[in-house]
């Protein structure tokens, strides 16, 4: 185990005291890292050192992957999300990392709305999030779609049904608001996140459309927008206008959550129902635009994000071309710039909103996918970064997972 | 009656001409689906439209309507579209 007491002292800005115990031996256990991309996944095995990885790859050549994720309750579930620019959308299920899948035998698909329905019916165009849900709640996941709709399994994946009110319900499509409303791939429903103190209580993100919370299970559900800032010109009232962009809740402390939204990166602790945004500490000339955030998995005090260009027509680059994520120790009240290792200059990928993540281990790695098709990663929580893999698509998702 | 099966659906019928049966489009699409679970969802939505990158043929003209009539000796080809790269 590292001294953690001698890392922390190496820093220029102390932590805070850790409030969540990692699990013994954690830090001799390898890593498994799961890239999605725009043609296909691969799966990238650690040695415990984190120095070398053996890829796995590709699987399911040519097909749009938005997400795979492994089910940290038995370690061994392994759920893709994928369609083709021809097929329908579908989920694959794998129990021996990816060596066998098999298709889901109903996957997510809205429902047909009743005659004299007053919305439209929709078809899934893509599932865009997968969640692993409570740990008491064996083989349930949850799953976001574009457009954006919330389902569930109850068997590990194999089917889905379209889970609470929301998908149908008149005034959560109005938030949900049209195609043009948005990302360009299509509106997406992400951010899908339950408490581990709580089966019931689950947030999720909608871009556009807000951060909503339910405390019943998804009986009910409400928007959860204080604070949020929504583009110059706009009634920040609406929900439809809100834009999410990624919402996490520390491991360590439930009760907060941090958001990197197209208009700025926001704290909330609970009960407040206010978001703060903690992007105003971030140098000006770099902003706080950005898709990604990562919660720190056993220190509240600390994020990542990944900055990028939001300045007139969007050009969702690394600023000036000088990747670099930024970390916050004390909750948001200032910001790093992380950039050893990363290219100096003339760099202009960006990085989505799915594809930066933390492994488990102490000091905590942090994983890149970028939009050029390389995975970047850092075993000492950003300190340092080298390059673990390169020429692969354009990435839309990074997860990671500790070997068993 | 015989169908010719695009490329991306190989995975479930590992050939691309198979038989199926049906009196209309919609009824050939079940078979096919009884014969290859999984196949009719990546071709028709969950409303029972055809996706937007799939196409139709019988007996050499394109057709938009699942409950199209088939009879036993029509020609059926399900083809992709282009779809950018």
């Amino acid at each position: 185990m590292v001294n953690t007491s001698r890392r922390q002292a190496s820093r220029k800005t102390p932590a805070k005291p850790r409030s969540k115990k990692k699990p013994a031996g954690v830090s001799a256990r390898g890593v498994v890292v799961l890239v999605a991309t725009r043609k296909g996944a691969w799966l990238y095995h650690g040695d415990p050192a984190r120095k070398t990885w053996r890829p796995s790859g590709p699987h399911f050549l040519g097909h749009i992957v938005h997400h795979m994720v492994l089910d940290p309750r038995d370690g061994r579930t392994l759920l893709a999300a994928a369609k083709t620019g021809h097929l329908g959308p579908t989920i694959f299920r794998s129990t021996d990392f990816g060596r066998t899948w098999k298709e889901a035998l109903k996957p997510p698909a809205f429902a047909k709305p009743p005659d004299g329905a007053s919305v439209a019916a929709r078809s899934v165009d893509h599932t865009f999030w997968l969640t692993p849900a409570h740990g008491s709640e064996p083989n349930v996941w949850y799953a976001g779609t574009s457009p954006q709709g919330l389902f569930r399994s109850e068997d590990g994946g194999v089917t889905w049904e379209p889970f609470s009110i929301i998908n149908d319900d008149a005034k959560y499509r109005e938030w949900m608001g049209a195609q043009q409303d948005g990302t360009p791939d299509g509106p997406k429903m992400h951010s899908i996140i339950v408490d581990p103190r709580d089966p019931k209580h689950l947030y999720f993100g909608m871009s556009s459309g807000g951060v909503h919370e339910t405390r019943d299970g998804g009986r009910t559900f409400a928007p959860l927008i204080g604070g949020m800032e929504v583009v110059e010109g706009f009634d920040k009232s609406v929900i439809t206008y809100h834009d999410p962009h990624c919402v996490v809740m520390c491991p360590s402390n439930p009760d907060r959550l941090y958001q990197q939204n197209h208009c700025g990166i926001y704290r909330l602790d609970r009960p407040s129902t206010t978001w703060e945004r903690i992007g105003r500490a971030m140098p000006a000339k770099i902003g706080d635009i950005g898709f990604p955030i990562v919660a720190h998995p056993y220190d509240a005090s600390t994020a990542w994000v990944f900055p990028m260009d939001g300045a007139s027509v969007w050009p969702r680059t690394s600023p000036g071309g000088r990747p670099a994520a930024y970390v916050t120790r004390n909750a948001g009240k200032s910001w790093k710039r992380l950039d050893n290792g990363l290219p100096a200059r003339d760099a202009w990928w960006t990085v989505k909103r799915q594809a930066m993540a933390s492994d488990m281990r102490d000091p905590v790695g942090l994983y890149l996918g970028t939009t050029s098709g390389q995975v970047w990663m850092s075993r000492d929580e950003g300190e340092k970064w080298s390059c673990l893999a390169s020429h692969l698509p354009e990435i839309y998702a990074v997860e990671t997972a500790l070997l068993r | 009656m015989k169908v010719l099966i695009p490329s991306p659906l190989l995975s479930y019928t590992r050939t691309n001409r198979v038989e199926a049966e049906g009196a209309t489009m919609a009824a050939l699409l079940l078979d096919l689906d009884r014969q290859f679970p999984g196949l009719r969802f990546r071709v028709i939505d969950e409303q029972d439209r055809m996706r937007p990158h799939m196409r139709f043929f019988v007996n050499g003209k394109q057709v938009y309507d699942l409950g199209l009539e088939l009879r036993p000796d029509d020609s059926v080809h399900i083809v992709q579209a282009l779809s950018g790269g």
